[in-house]
């Protein structure tokens, strides 16, 4: 069995055994980065010399046996390249952040640190986190490890990636519209994003403030359930932090599904959704009811209205966190300026790729003098209709189930040139971060073609208990989960 | 609603801090055009009575006592700026 298939449970305990040590564990990691991250481009900013500094240092303390270790200890992480790394360059995948060398850690990073986590990578994105594909990344784009003719989704796709050709034991992603979990269906791995407020989002490059959630994307769902164990909790410098007791995640996975209730929305599971994936949910459905759940069809009536409401909010939120980006304090300024206006000017046009600006014009527009009240207000009271969609299920089911992506992954270059038709994609995960709600995408299944498929599970806000516990007790009951993409050259 | 203007293109993208190339302003254009028409489906609900939601989860405002507290040190502060001078963020004339 390869270290990269052990649980991070186990690997811990055979950590603290001394049965293994960090250094292996980082080691390991930097062979799979050099064997496949060369074809992959899962990875913008790989710190080889950190990452060993501290391995050596984490096993200089196993040997001595001194004092508790952390939940991660040892575990290489990779983490989206949008959460700021103090000492690790942080580009959002951006040209114009690509000399960006943060002096402090996100509360996430820190908090991997404190778990004695080693941060070895920063993972590929779509720039500033804005699309589903990796493609829009500023540097170049990242391949899908299941077929390199494919995207691997995104925004989050490096970090699925790397996941999914295991060059790191956990990584972090975020979500705003589907980020983690679209790439973890796409690439045949775990995603979750967690309840907005359960994790901070301080040293979070901000998308869309309202709609914007850090998770794991891990290679299990006991995993996922492990990394945000360590991640959750309130923290004053997020003023949106959820003052909420975290529970034991990992107590929640008892494989017990019995008389839990599994609302379908009609909306996400019938047309528009490609055969073989409707298949392999139904499937899933199935396997879920011979357990003991019952599942019956529900409707969210306002699902066709989530797409556009949420590219009018998340973009009108993005003109205005993008306006920092103005070459003064940080990143690339443009040289050819004589004044202050066309130093922005030229520094946020040179330095901004084409969607990214797309979505600053866009939100730049709806929030402009005359149109407010049309777009942006207007998509905010259909975020309240699509709330109350969700409301009326949770007041009957215990969860929702369906499809994470109408479609398995898209080839490169497919959906690039017409932005409605990229966007429709996001169908089925943007009304969860419209109504903030925890959810994970799991492996249910392939196409003919050898691409994976991914099924999503919503739960109550703060429910992430539930949500896993189903997501695991079907995990344990399949073998989707443990097929691996072929190893990508070499 | 009416379709965006080649001209309000160009008055956005200012707006925005941004200059966009011939090729840019029509890509644009278009772009925004079909976004628009697409966001249009909206106005098929009645929403009168229907209140916004700006954050999905109940925020409200944080406050916290106004202490002092160390600051980060000026050179890690300056780090990361393309130009700075006595301790200063350094831009281009203001004015010409």
């Amino acid at each position: 069995m390869s270290l990269f298939d052990k649980r991070l449970s186990e690997i811990h305990s055979e950590l603290t055994k001394k049965q293994l040590s960090a250094s292996e564990l980082v080691e390991a990691s930097l062979k799979r980065i050099s064997e496949v991250d060369q074809e992959l481009h899962a990875v913008i900013t790989v710190d080889e010399e950190g990452a060993r500094r501290q391995a050596k240092a984490l096993d200089e303390r196993l040997a001595k046996g001194e004092g508790e270790f952390g939940l991660l200890f040892g575990l290489p992480a990779g983490v989206k390249d949008n959460i700021v790394t103090a000492g690790i360059r942080t580009t959002c995948a951006s040209k114009l952040l690509s000399n960006y060398d943060p002096i402090y850690d996100a509360t996430v990073s820190r908090k991997l640190k404190e778990a004695e986590a080693v941060i070895v990578g920063k993972c590929n994105m779509d720039e500033f986190a804005m699309g589903g594909s990796t493609e829009n990344s500023g540097f170049y784009p990242t391949r899908n490890p299941w077929n390199p003719e494919y995207v691997p989704g995104g925004s989050s796709g490096g970090s699925a990636a790397a996941m999914a050709a295991r060059q790191f034991f956990f990584t972090l992603g975020s979500d705003t519209g589907g980020s983690i979990r679209q790439p973890a269906a796409f690439c045949g791995v775990v995603g979750l994003k967690p309840t907005y407020g359960l994790v901070s989002r301080f040293g979070l490059v901000a998308f869309a403030s309202s709609l914007d959630q850090i998770g794991p994307i891990t290679k299990n769902v006991e995993d996922a359930a492990y990394v945000l164990q360590a991640i959750a909790g309130h923290d004053p410098y997020d003023s949106t932090s959820a003052k909420v007791e975290v529970p034991d995640y990992l107590s929640a996975l008892t494989g017990d599904v019995t008389g839990m209730r599994i609302g379908v929305p009609k909306e996400l599971i019938g047309e528009g959704v490609d055969k073989e994936v409707r298949e392999a949910v139904l499937a899933a459905l199935k396997q879920l009811e011979s357990m003991g759940a019952t599942w019956s069809e529900v409707s969210m009536p306002h699902t066709e209205y989530a797409v556009p409401a949420y590219y009018l909010l998340a973009s009108s939120e993005a003109s205005s966190n993008l306006a920092r980006f103005d070459g003064v304090r940080y990143g690339v300024r443009a040289d050819n300026a004589d004044n202050l206006i066309e130093m922005y000017k030229e520094t946020r046009s040179q330095g901004f790729g084409p969607e990214v600006k797309r979505r600053i014009m866009l939100g730049t527009y709806a929030l402009s003098a005359g149109y407010y009240d049309a777009y942006y207000k207007k998509a905010q009271q259909v975020r309240t209709l699509i709330i109350r969609d969700f409301e009326q299920i949770f007041a009957d089911y215990d969860v929702i189930l369906h499809p994470t992506t109408p479609t398995t992954a898209f080839r490169l270059g497919e959906k690039l040139d017409d932005p409605v038709k990229m966007y429709l994609e996001d169908i089925c995960t943007v009304p969860v971060n419209l109504a903030g709600l925890p959810a994970i995408s799991v492996p249910c299944g392939f196409s003919a073609s050898g691409l994976p498929i991914g099924m999503q599970i919503v739960g109550k806000a703060f429910d992430e208990s539930t949500v896993l516990r189903v997501a695991h007790a079907y995990e344990q009951a399949t073998e989707h989960h443990k097929r691996k993409p072929e190893p990508v050259r070499g | 609603m009416s379709a965006i203007t080649r001209k309000e293109v160009e008055h956005v993208a200012n707006l925005a801090r941004l200059t966009l190339t011939e090729e840019e302003v029509q890509r644009y254009t278009n772009d925004l055009n079909a976004i628009l028409a697409f966001a249009a489906k909206l106005n098929e609900l009645d929403t009168s009575d229907v209140p916004p939601t700006s954050h999905a989860t109940d925020v409200h405002n944080v406050m916290r006592d106004d202490e002092n507290r160390p600051s980060l040190p000026l050179d890690a502060v300056l780090k990361n700026a393309p130009d700075h001078e006595d301790g200063q963020f350094k831009v281009p004339a203001v004015f010409e």
